[in-house]
This record gives structure tokens, sequence and C-alpha cells, in this order.
């Protein structure tokens, strides 16, 4: 439209560069702060921050005993984990499966296999039950943290009162279980050697197992028991 | 128009069908009935009659012909579909790109349907200032394009105890790759000031699962992505619509989707899907954690048990992805006979770091029973193991992170079987 874009162009570049305005292009964008976002309010924090830590952060002001658990649990998690903590068809088992993690079928419950009593009151809290979650009270996820330790024998005492006062000083029986990652010494990783390319094996291949023998794909019945979680 | 078409279009497929049986017997190659092939010879409707107008189809959707390249379940693996996994048909698809009406899903409650205005992420814990961002806020941070695969660590978890799914949608289908659109993560901490302490951090989602998971402060500020575009689209709603964290080369499970909360903390919270989930039985009664990276690893998608060969002998593409959350691949070798002899595959098309890449191996088929298997080496060096390899190293009961090489039968009629070899 200017009979004299060039101009028009400086002027711009003059006036953007009055006003702070720096185009970057080739170059990383700038760090923070870029004055995006508003502060979060502490009730707004409090509403969404309900996580909890194996030393105990996050935990509620609260309690709840193995006997109110047990109530609550007969009416809110009964029909999927059994009256036991058995698991119903394939809902998950909660309690039991002591010393099979060396087994064939190992069986990995909360009393058998998970570390942290933190992780049971905060994946009750934030989780459960499946389809209306959140709607327990702080209390009542106490109470079923003692009811889920009771059915693993891990409190015996029906009376016992579970709260953010004793709660740390429960211990779970496979706590010590648990390594970091060291997948990358494992011996084939190890070698760094180039692959054989050409007479690998001393004999043709033979086959040792067949998926169409198990037959499990779906469109056929039956079911092998593998699991994806 | 319709009932001579209906019938025309049933002949062309019936004659489709026979040329397909035809060829499948051995003779090879197009043949012409006498006179002339009838999809030459033929008018077609198409050939005459209009098709729709432009925007019949707003957004578009493939070919009906192409109706039975969906994602697919195996009902009996889980107790319900909501916490569920459904698998991507790997074995009818190419290039190294996944359609996002493909993309397999992993859901721990269901699809979360949010509406973007009333989508919050907050950062708090040890952070100078914790902040609440709106999707109009995060669109406003500078973005970036990348192309990564997320692979669910349970991907041919199956498989652990021998050969047991006929497919690789089944086998290997818990994977997908796209280009994500998002802001680097490290922009969003930065905006609220990460405390020295802050060595960890806390992902949550916004769905009925609260899914959480720890995440090292060093990964977080790398190349994590907070992304809410997926092949140039707004992600869809079962990965995570409107905003999901991309955390690259690491386990699907750590890309928390419908995500709204960052926590800045400086131990790891041990949460449900870090200690009763996603760690790694071994033989010992000792179990691995935090086994975040995906290992390297690699599969023949077609020919495959889904995915027959109709053609007879003759010429013949294989043809696999490959991928590694170390980084690139450096190369990949296809083997015919189970292993006893490799042959350096041709990989084409884009190689990204942390990518699909794709893999051909053109061969002449004698008509032979053949054992198809694919080995992956990624730029680390690392060379995709045997199953009996790993189940040597880690006992049969990890469930997750099985990268072991996939062997398929071919048999002489053209059909393929998923098998396990000595």
């Amino acid at each position: 439209m200017s009979k004299f874009p060039e101009a028009l162009f400086l002027a711009g570049l003059i006036a953007a560069g009055a006003a702070g305005i720096v185009a970057v292009s080739a170059e990383e964008p700038a760090g923070a702060p870029l004055g995006l976002g508003r502060v979060a309010t502490e009730s707004e924090v409090a509403a969404w921050d309900i996580d909890v830590r194996p030393d105990g952060q996050g935990l509620p002001v609260g309690s709840g005993t193995v006997l109110e658990g047990e109530a609550i649990f007969e009416m809110q998690c009964a029909s999927c984990h059994g009256d036991f903590g058995e698991g119903r068809d394939r809902w998950p088992v909660l309690a039991g499966g002591f010393d099979t993690l060396t087994r064939a079928r190992p069986e990995k419950t909360i009393g058998s296999y998970w570390p942290y009593l933190s992780t049971v009151y905060d994946y009750i809290h934030r989780a459960m039950p499946f389809g209306s979650a959140q709607t327990l009270g702080d209390d009542e996820v106490y109470a079923l943290t003692a009811y889920v330790l009771y059915l693993n024998d891990i409190v015996t005492d029906e009376d016992f009162e579970l709260s953010n006062e004793n709660f740390t000083s429960i211990e779970m029986p496979n706590a010590g279980a648990f390594v970091p990652d060291d997948r990358e010494q494992e011996a084939h990783y190890k070698t760094g050697a180039e692959p054989c390319m050409v007479d690998c094996k001393p004999a043709p291949a033979e086959i040792t197992m067949r998926a169409q023998v198990l037959d499990v794909t779906p469109d056929s019945e039956g079911a092998a028991g593998g699991q994806v979680d | 128009m319709t009932g001579e078409g209906t019938s025309r279009r049933s002949f062309l497929m019936r004659s489709l069908a026979l040329g397909g049986a035809a060829a499948f017997a051995g003779t090879g190659g197009s043949r012409a009935a006498e006179g002339g092939d009838p999809a030459i010879t033929e008018l077609k409707d198409w050939n005459s009659y209009l098709g729709e107008g432009v925007v019949a189809r707003p957004y578009g959707t493939p070919s009906s012909f192409e109706a039975g390249v969906v994602r697919r379940d195996v009902p009996w693996l889980t107790a319900d579909a909501t916490s569920s996994v459904s698998f991507t048909p790997l074995h009818d698809l190419d290039g190294i790109i996944t359609p996002n009406g493909l993309c397999f899903e992993r859901h721990h409650a269901g699809i979360a349907e949010i509406p973007p205005d009333e989508h919050r992420l907050m950062i708090n814990g040890l952070v100078d200032r914790p902040l609440v961002f709106t999707m109009d806020d995060l669109k406003r941070f500078p973005r970036e394009n990348r192309v990564y695969f997320l692979e669910c660590a349970a991907n041919s978890g199956m498989e652990w105890r021998g050969a047991q799914l006929n497919g690789c949608q089944f086998t290997h289908g818990m994977i997908h790759c796209v280009m994500y659109t998002g802001t680097p993560l490290r922009y969003l901490l930065e905006e609220a000031g990460v405390k020295t302490a802050g060595k960890w951090l806390l992902a949550e989602g916004a769905d009925a699962s609260a899914m959480t998971r720890s995440i090292p402060m060093e990964k977080a500020l790398d190349d994590c992505l907070v992304a809410w575009k997926m092949n140039g689209e707004a992600l869809r709603p079962e990965q995570g619509y409107p905003v999901r964290l991309v955390v690259p080369g690491w386990e699907g499970n750590m890309w928390v989707k419908w995500l709204r909360r960052l926590e800045v903390g400086d131990q790891p919270w041990e949460h449900r899907e870090e200690t009763s989930k996603y760690t790694d039985l071994l033989a010992s009664g000792k179990a691995r954690k935090f086994t975040w990276g995906m290992e390297v690893k690699s599969v023949i998608t077609n020919p495959s048990p889904q995915a027959p060969i109709t053609h007879g002998k003759g010429r013949t593409v294989v043809t696999g992805l490959a991928w590694s959350g170390n980084g690139r691949i450096d190369r990949v070798d296809v083997t015919l006979d189970g292993g006893r002899n490799w042959h350096e595959a041709r990989i084409d098309g884009p190689s990204l770091p942390m990518a699909l890449h794709r893999f051909y191996y053109d061969f002449e088929w004698d008509g032979s029973q053949l054992l198809l298997q694919s080995r992956a080496v990624d730029d680390r060096g690392f060379v995709q193991p045997t199953k009996n390899e790993l189940r040597a190293a880690r006992g049969d009961n990890s469930i997750y992170h099985n990268n072991g090489i996939q062997t398929w039968l071919l048999t002489a009629d053209g059909g393929l079987e998923n098998v396990e070899v000595s």
C-alpha cells in the first residue's frame, strides 16, 4: 500500500524495539518468567494436593478403626474385592499371597507385595471406589486402610485404630524387596559386541511353543491368565 | 444406480477374491480372464457417476474397504473395559506415524471428557510461586514439534511365559508414534521457579483414576513436553484431551493424560502406579522399581498372523517397526531361519530419536516354511535380546518391559503363526 515499504518496515522495527518487543527466531526462546498463569490460592492447592508419601507427608489429621473399616468395606468395596479382600471374578485381590513371589504364579497383594502403607491410603483416597472416586472422607480412608492391614494380618486387633499419629510406625512385609533399575547390567546387554550374522546356531531352529495351541486370541474362547497391569 | 451398483460391486469383490485364490495357488501375478480383466473392460460406477461433493464428509474417515483396520481389545485381559487396553493394528499400517484414531488406548478409569474451558493445570510444592494455568495460558508458551513413540510398559507382557496371542496387533500393539505439539515442561517449571530441594516431580491426571507418577527432575527439565496436539490436531479424548505429558523414551504409564497438576518435591511419592504396578518382579522375589526407559525393540508387522501372504511365492516384502527409548535405531537385521543367519534390513523414512523406525526386507520366497524374526540395534549399541535371554535374567513374572525378539512361523500356504523357537 505504501509507496515506501522499506521505510515503513524500518519504522515498524524501531517502534517494536522501543516497546521492548524482540523478535527471536533462530535462538532458543527466552527463559522464564514469561508472566503466564496466576498464583494458585491456598484453597485451590488444598483441594487438589491430596497425595501422601511414605514419610507421611500429606496425611490429613484423622483416624479410623478396623471395625469401622470392616463396615465401610462391606458397603463400598466387597462387591468387587470380596468380603475378605480375596477379589471377585477378575477384580484385584487385596490380601494374602504371602511367600508366593518366587513361585510360578505369584500373588501380588497389598500384604505380600506393596512396600508402603502410604500408597494404600493415597490410592483408596484418590481412586476408589472404582466409579465413584474421591467420595470417601479422611476418617473413612483411615478405617479402610486399617481394615486392609487386618485382612493381611499386619495388625491382628480388630479394635486397632490407625491415625495420622501412628501411621508411619506401620511397616509393610515386602518393604525391603524393591531394587533400582539395573537392567543395563544384564548379561545380554553387557557384551556390546557385534551381533552374530552367519551360522549363529549349531542346528536348525526348532519350534518350542505355538500360540495356536493356546488359542486365546480374540475370536476364540477361553483365557490364559495373562495380565497387562 | 443403487441396485445395479451393488451387484456390480459384489461381482467385483467376488472376482477379486477369485483372483486372490488363483494367485494363492501359485500362478502368481495378476491374471486376465478370457477377453480381459473386468476391472478394466467393464465400465464401473465410479468411472461414470458423480461421487459425493466437498464437505459430504466434514471430518474424513477411511474408505469403507478399510473397515477392518481398527483398534481391538482382548476382553479376558482385564476385569473391566474402563481400566483396560486396546491395541493398534500395526499389521495394517506403514511408515512411522500412527493415525490418531488408531492409537492404542490405556485408561484406568475410562475416557475423561473434559471441556477445555474448565481444565486447569496447577504447579505446586517446592516452587517459588504455585501457579494455575488455563489452556489459553499454555498456548502462549513457546512451542515445539516432536515425533516420539509411546509404548505401554506392558507391551508384549502377555508373552513372557511363551507364545500366546496370534497377531502383532496383540503382541506388540500397545504402541503408537505421533508428532506432538506442546511446550517444554521446563518452561512451566521455570515459570513457577523450582526450589533447589526440588528433585522430583509428581504428575497427576484429572480423570477418575487421578493417575500419578514420580518423575526425576533431571528428566522433567530435559525433554518432557506438555502437549495439546497430536499429528497437527487436538489430542483425542482417549489420548488425554485437552493436555497430556510427553516423556520421550519412557514407559507409557508416565505420559499422564488429562494432566491437571505438577507437584515438585524432594523425594519420590511411591504411588500405586510405581509400587503395586510398573515394578518388575524378578525370579529372586525382588522387584525392580523405576524401570522407566523402554528398551531397544522391533517386530515384523507384515507378513504376520493377521496379515498372511496371499500372493504365493516370489517377490515378497517383509516390513516392520523398530524403536528404542535410548535414541535412534542404527540397524535392523531380519532372519528367515529362526536366527541362524541374518540379513541387514533397509530402514526407510525419518530416523528420529525415540521414534518408530520403519524397516523393509525384500526377498524371493520359494514357498518353503520359514521362521521370521527381526533384531534391532540402537545408537547406544544395545542389541535387542532374545526372549530366552530375558527370561534367563529376569524369570517369567516381570509382566513389563518384554523387548524380546518375536518369531513368526510362515507356513507353505502363506499363513503365519506366533511361535517360540530354540
